[in-house]
């Protein structure tokens, strides 16, 4: 296994990986010592215990496939359907893991703002790509984050300046075709918001057509002080594709960082979202909405730690489960001796459609600190027989009246999405995978 | 308009119902009194379709259609209307959005056509003045955080809004104030008309000073022991249920 791997991190090196400060390169190959170490975890690795990822890891992937040719895969037309219909907004848009100048739309952005790919942000500033590059993530927050620290090098470069006001989201898009079957696709997105700046960002994972490939995607976020950020994540890929997220947060003193998350595609797709509320009165807050049928396996793991007093964190994470489906949910929440005054509150509600769909939830609280606020809760059932009747009462039809209680179940995380634009885009996306007719 | 021969109903192994034996017409008022436990609810959910209930012996003639054999939403659409003595919480869905698709689904039913959400909205202002409500109420989710008092008056909302041939309201008034009571009263009274009927289900007589039944019938042990005119209501106020019923409960007003 790991051969193909050193040999891709050696192909890589001498490609774009071998760019930039020496400190840069030094980390990426510290970061593949570590996974070469470590190598991929398997079910007995307690955060990974029901999420086999040998379906992934016995996979001789591609893995250069960051440099299959990206051009003329994807016509703008093709694109339309996943830009939210909002064709204004700043997009950089990755095919199967490559920039793509063409597809990407680069509006002039107020003054201190910068959407650039990996590599043109590397040449313009290498001192910033060097300063944000695999620091914000732990380095040993999964292997697989690790694998990713070594290999990408391409992806998003976002810096929004202290005190710039963004009025409409930034959209970093990735799309799988066809061609990525059987390739690995590592992108690494660098978020980076200043101090008192207010800032939107969407990421978008989709794919055309149903092709297995593997997308390992890493996102650092740096929020600065008294920032205020919202952060989207869709994933919708295909259904045969794999996929493994890391999210890494990171915020400033009375910061506001709030992100959505929606998984919905992939045969596998885990995502770890991990936040460090690393200043005092910071405000986080992360919902989730996970959607899966057929044989899809979807996990979200979220950790948030406090670590300073006044801090403020809320979690609302739902997922509906049709067919064989089966979702995993593990939120951790630290609280650290000096988070006195925390406030977190923590919920996992899971819809079982089917008999044969499956959740494993594990809220966990870990409280150091004995003036805190913290709570947490998971549920797992079914639809409410008196819901129904209730609806049935009113005249409408079970059929209608089962799709409108679903949609309502999913409904009460898409609202907390601030930008109406996106809050609408998302409601639509969801209500198309549900099948509910508006 | 609605024929109710030898009705028993059981929930689990329980029979609640015992036999019950009960005709409406167009145009009336009934108000159906008994101690707890006597299956004045019961009564009410099995007409509306509740599915903790089975009917075991009996029929219900509807407008000359046979109700027992129709789904909850086939009786709505036939124009059954219960508004429920715990209306149901239900979080994401806007009341605004519920009454839209409650009010098209029966529209529809009947071969008529659908309303948009703007002309949906003008119908809806003169229902909303009905219950004293000013249009936010629609942004809010179905009886999502709403008072006691909120969900019913939520409950003739939709009662106005829907024009039922007949409502039956369970215990509406039980926990209201003076206040919330006459907006539940002038919303009943608003839809009586000769070709409507009204069954109200109460614990006790003070919504009959605001709402004046035609007919007082008293259940006990699931069955009506005792039918009468509004003056039995005031007698039951005076003197209780056990004269009746055999039991002892504290008096009715």
């Amino acid at each position: 296994m790991t051969t193909l791997y050193a040999e891709a991190f050696e192909r890589s090196t001498r490609n774009g990986g071998g760019k930039g400060p020496a400190a840069l390169v030094a980390r990426r190959r510290a970061a593949f010592d570590r996974f070469a170490s470590a190598g991929f975890p398997t079910t007995r690795d307690e955060d990974w215990r029901f999420t086999p990822v040998a379906p992934i890891t016995r996979v001789d992937w591609r893995l250069d496939a960051g440099r299959l040719d990206a051009g003329g895969l994807v016509s703008a037309a093709q694109l339309e359907p996943f830009r939210f219909g909002q064709p204004g907004w700043a997009t950089l848009v990755f095919v199967n893991g490559r920039f793509s100048p063409e597809l990407s739309h680069r509006p002039e952005l107020p003054a201190g703002v910068s959407v650039e790919p990996f590599a043109e942000a590397l040449a313009r500033d290498p001192e910033f790509v060097e300063r944000s590059f695999a620091l914000v993530a732990e380095p040993d927050a999964t292997a697989f984050s690790a694998l990713n620290a070594a290999l990408a090098h391409e992806g998003a470069v976002i810096r929004v300046a202290a005190g710039a006001d963004l009025a409409e989201p930034i959209h970093v898009l990735h799309i799988a075709t066809a061609e990525a079957a059987g390739a690995a696709l590592q992108t690494r997105t660098i978020l980076s918001v200043g101090q008192g700046a207010r800032a939107q960002f969407v990421e978008s994972f989709a794919a055309l057509g149903d092709g297995a490939s593997f997308t390992n995607a890493v996102t650092e976020v740096t929020v600065g002080e008294g920032a205020w950020v919202e952060h989207s994540r869709i994933q919708r890929e295909s259904e045969s594709a794999y996929h493994v997220g890391l999210t890494q947060v990171e915020q400033g003193r009375d910061s506001h960082y709030r992100s959505f998350t929606l998984a919905m595609g992939g045969a596998i797709a885990r995502h770890d979202l991990r936040a460090r509320l690393g200043a005092e009165n910071v405000e986080c807050l992360l919902y989730g909405l996970y959607l899966g049928r057929g044989d899809q396996l979807v996990d979200n793991h979220t950790v948030i730690r406090h670590e300073f007093p006044n801090c403020r964190s809320w979690e609302v994470y739902k997922g509906i489960l049709d067919g064989r489906s089966h979702a995993v949910f593990n939120g951790k929440v630290f609280v650290t001796p000096e988070a006195q005054k925390t406030d977190a509150k923590q919920t996992n509600r899971n819809l079982l459609l089917s008999d044969t769909s499956r959740v494993d939830t594990k809220p966990q609280l870990e409280i150091f600190a004995d003036d805190v606020k913290c709570t947490h809760g998971a549920t797992v059932g079914r639809l409410d027989e008196i819901a129904f009747f209730y609806l049935q009462s009113r005249g409408i039809p079970r059929d209608e009246a089962k799709q409108i209680l679903i949609y309502a179940f999913a409904a009460e995380v898409v609202t907390e999405v601030a930008s109406v634009p996106v809050r609408e885009a998302l409601d639509r996306l969801v209500q198309e995978r549900l099948g509910i007719r508006a | 308009m609605l024929e109710i021969k030898g009705l028993r109903a059981s929930a689990g192994e329980k029979e609640i119902l015992t036999g019950i034996d009960l005709t409406v017409k167009a145009g009336e008022v009934h108000a159906i009194m008994g101690p707890n436990g006597s299956g004045k609810s019961t009564l009410a959910q099995v007409l509306a379709g509740h599915p903790a209930y089975a009917v075991t012996a009996g029929t219900v003639t509807f407008q000359g259609q046979d109700l027992l054999d129709m789904e909850p939403e086939e009786r709505a659409q036939a124009g059954v209307f219960l508004a429920f003595q715990y209306p149901v919480e239900i979080a994401g869905v806007t009341n605004a959005y519920f009454l839209r698709a409650a009010y098209n689904a029966i529209r529809k039913a009947r071969g008529e056509e659908e309303l948009d959400p703007i002309d949906f909205l003008d119908r809806l202002e003169e229902k909303l003045a009905v219950v004293e409500w000013g249009p936010e109420i629609m942004q809010r989710a179905v009886n999502g955080g709403f008072s006691g008092g909120e969900k019913k008056r939520n409950e003739i909302l939709q009662m106005a809004v829907l024009e039922p041939a007949l409502a039956i309201l369970d215990e509406t008034d039980s926990g209201l104030d003076i206040d919330a009571l006459r907006i539940v009263a002038k919303g009943v009274n608003a839809l009586r008309r000769p070709d409507r009927a009204t069954i109200l289900v109460t614990h006790y007589q003070r919504l009959l000073n605001y709402i004046v039944p035609d007919f007082v019938h008293v259940l006990s042990e699931g069955r009506i022991v005792r039918s009468g005119g509004k003056e039995l209501a005031l007698e039951l106020e005076a003197r209780g249920y056990e004269w009746l019923t055999g039991q002892t409960e504290g008096a009715v007003a």
